[in-house]
């Protein structure tokens, strides 16, 4: 397994701080900061009414801020629906990620420029498109691009799995697969997904490399994404572009405010993880290294919870969308029926108005 | 100037025009490649645009279909073959859960202009899973659009506009007829397009709606009954978007109706077809609208495949029993 810090914030014997200047990796412990601080705040508004179903990301944050650090300007990134912290770093807004949880599609307009794919619920049924995307992408020609799909154990376990990363490894993608094992698919153990070794030895079956690495450190998830892209743009001779990546890491939460983890899993096992907690370690290698200090620490808190309350700010004032929209975005022209569906839905809108239609 | 082309030709000729005028159109899928198709539909075309053009895929029809969707999110119009459509079931997820929803989920961003064709339909002796037709399964999905293509005019027409269309589309070949008759094709590309039901042969007395395979034998009892009957027979095309104005028009003209279709009768296209009559044209109607349909039993294999699937004699019965009531 790869490491570059220990769970004390040292560097590991003979590892090297990957090539990152003093602002980035300020940058980087920043961004964890705020992304745990948007979960928290998320996991409340839930608890609050205010948003709907969310998945946490506590715990998560390394593998995530590192590995989206790590993919360069033209490079595309394919997400589960666990991964806001790494949304975030690729130019999507908190606040649409709070739309998206609050009920509303316009939370997956992703912005013009911004190579980011839509979230994908159904498990793993993302790895393809992913393995589409960087096919398409080969196949006009680009050598500039790669594209990361993340996913969790839980989808090695189905068959877009498998047949998403058998295309990437026959047609040579550029592609990089990113398995955020955070140990639990709601409640069921990782060791109950395979009986595999390793989740990263599956990439050997199809003909590629795969890495295991510290999810709980991000200079280490850095360095081995940072690689990865690196190869899927440019293979060395006989070597395939594509790589997969297991991040061991643990969600500290539930998988998501439907659920309650202390009913499948014990306390002591949550504990022992967040000794490996990825924010305090990055935070003790930079203060070693005279990279941070407390004043710093205290702007960057300061910093991120006005970010974050902002950002629930302008969701919250986002007005509900018009219904007109749903009808709108299912075909690039309106079909003649849902255009008199829509109609005779506006006459009893009309008639009854809002307020009797909708339920709160 | 065209040239007389069987239905499976047509296909053919369709994806070639369609690749040879827009170099973002791709093939791919099992045995497309050097083989050409296990019905032929594709062959020649590996020859004329190359292994990156026309590819043959391992054998994965999520594959297929998820990895189509990522090339049309990024720009490529891919056309996935599944070799038979009693196989789409493994690609179902993808097809239901993002090639018809990009578009909304994203609210634009992200489109997804793809043709996923299939051979479709019973009547040619094939194993189990062979000869389904499942239609109403993809007509029930938003997002989607659904053509079944009755003679090689229109397949290759509604082929070539199901390609250059912007949103994903359902291209369901009646593989019993791709072979079963010639007509003159055009050359070079032209559209039929989806969404318009065709008259295939005007009548007084009774409408009857068909698509696909079911077609000709339509026709076929229409002209048995001639003497005493005047059939309409209006072949649908395109059951999603469904062409609403060409079925109240015929039906309110006739005042009874048939619907004819291989699929099983409960929750058929058939079904929607009828509501839609009732809603737009209840007071026209004179008869009880008969379904002439596939049993609600699994398609079965060969051997009593004929009295599965409905033949002359038997859309004549129930086309009469609708204008005899």
């Amino acid at each position: 397994m790869v490491r570059v810090l220990d769970e004390d914030g040292e560097l590991v014997d003979g590892a090297e701080v990957p090539d990152l200047d003093d602002d980035e990796l300020v940058e980087m412990y920043r961004t964890m900061k705020l992304a745990r601080r948007f979960d928290e705040r998320a996991v409340s508004l839930q608890r609050q009414g205010r948003i709907g179903t969310y998945p946490p990301l506590s715990g998560q944050e390394g593998a995530q801020v590192g590995s989206a650090m790590a993919l360069g300007d033209g490079d595309w990134m394919v997400p589960s629906y666990r991964e806001h912290a790494a949304a975030l770093v690729q130019g999507l807004p908190l606040k649409q990620t709070l739309r998206l949880w609050m009920g509303d599609e316009n939370g997956s307009h992703i912005p013009e420029g911004v190579n980011l794919f839509t979230v994908a619920v159904p498990i793993a049924s993302q790895i393809p498109h992913a393995t589409g995307l960087a096919w398409a992408s080969k196949l006009k020609d680009e050598r500039d691009k790669a594209f990361l799909c993340y996913f969790g154990d839980g989808a090695t376990s189905e068959g877009d799995f498998h047949e998403g990363l058998n295309f990437a490894g026959v047609f040579d993608t550029p592609n990089v697969f990113f398995c955020n094992n955070n140990q639990w698919a709601i409640s069921v153990p990782r060791e109950r997904q395979t009986a595999s070794k390793t989740l990263a030895q599956k990439a050997e079956a199809y003909g590629f490399e795969g890495v295991q690495v510290d999810g709980m450190d991000p200079l280490a998830v850095y360095k081995v994404t940072e690689e990865a892209v690196a190869k899927a743009k440019d293979p060395d001779e006989g070597e395939l572009r594509p790589t997969m990546i297991e991040a061991v890491q643990y969600r500290f939460g539930a998988h998501t405010t439907a659920d309650d983890p202390s009913v499948y899993r014990e306390e002591e096992e949550v504990e022992k993880w967040k000794a490996k907690d990825p924010i305090p370690r990055l935070e003790t290698f930079l203060q070693r290294t005279d990279r941070l200090d407390d004043d710093a620490i205290t702007a960057i808190e300061e910093d991120v919870e006005d970010r974050v309350a902002d950002a629930i700010a302008a969701a919250e004032e986002t007005p509900r969308p018009d219904p007109v929209e749903m009808f709108r975005n299912a075909y690039a022209g309106m079909p003649q029926r849902l255009e008199e569906q829509l109609e005779w839905f506006e006459s009893v809108r009309a008639e009854h108005g809002d307020e009797a239609l909708l339920e709160d | 100037m065209g040239e007389n082309l069987t239905l499976v030709q047509a296909v053919r000729d369709g994806l070639r025009d369609a690749m040879a005028e827009d170099d973002d159109v791709l093939v791919l899928g099992e045995d497309v490649g050097k083989n050409g198709g296990v019905f032929r539909a594709t062959e020649g075309l590996y020859d004329e645009f190359g292994e990156e053009r026309v590819v043959d895929t391992p054998l994965a029809e999520s594959g297929i279909v998820g990895t189509a969707i990522g090339m049309a999110a990024y720009g490529l119009k891919p056309v996935p073959e599944i070799q038979f459509s009693g196989f789409m079931y493994p690609a179902f997820d993808q097809i239901v859960s993002h090639m018809a929803r990009l578009r909304t989920r994203s609210r634009g961003r992200f489109t997804c202009p793809m043709v996923l064709r299939a051979p479709f339909g019973g009547g040619i002796r094939a194993p189990e899973h062979h000869s389904e037709s499942k239609e109403a399964f993809y007509v029930h999905e938003p997002g989607l659009k659904v053509a079944i293509p009755s003679t090689p005019h229109d397949a290759k027409g509604m082929l070539i506009a199901a390609i250059r269309d912007s949103d994903p589309v359902i291209f369901l070949e009646p593989k019993k007829i791709y072979r079963a008759f010639r007509e003159e094709v055009p050359d070079g590309p032209y559209e039929v397009d989806l969404g318009e039901a065709a008259v295939r042969r005007e009548g007084g007395d009774v409408s009857v709606f068909t698509w696909g395979a079911m077609t000709r034998p339509t026709l076929e009892a229409a002209e048995n009954m001639a003497d005493d009957v005047d059939v309409e027979v209006v072949d649908l095309r395109t059951l999603s978007p469904l062409d609403e104005d060409a079925i109240v028009e015929s039906f309110e003209k006739t005042g009874r109706a048939a619907i004819v279709h291989e699929a099983p009768k409960t929750a058929g296209v058939g079904a929607e077809l009828t509501a839609t009559l009732q809603e737009e044209s209840l007071l026209h109607q004179e008869a009880p609208i008969k379904r002439v349909t596939g049993f609600d039993v699994p398609f079965p294999l060969a051997a009593l495949e004929d009295y599965y699937l409905p033949e002359p004699e038997r859309i004549e019965s129930g086309i009469r029993e609708t204008v005899e009531f």
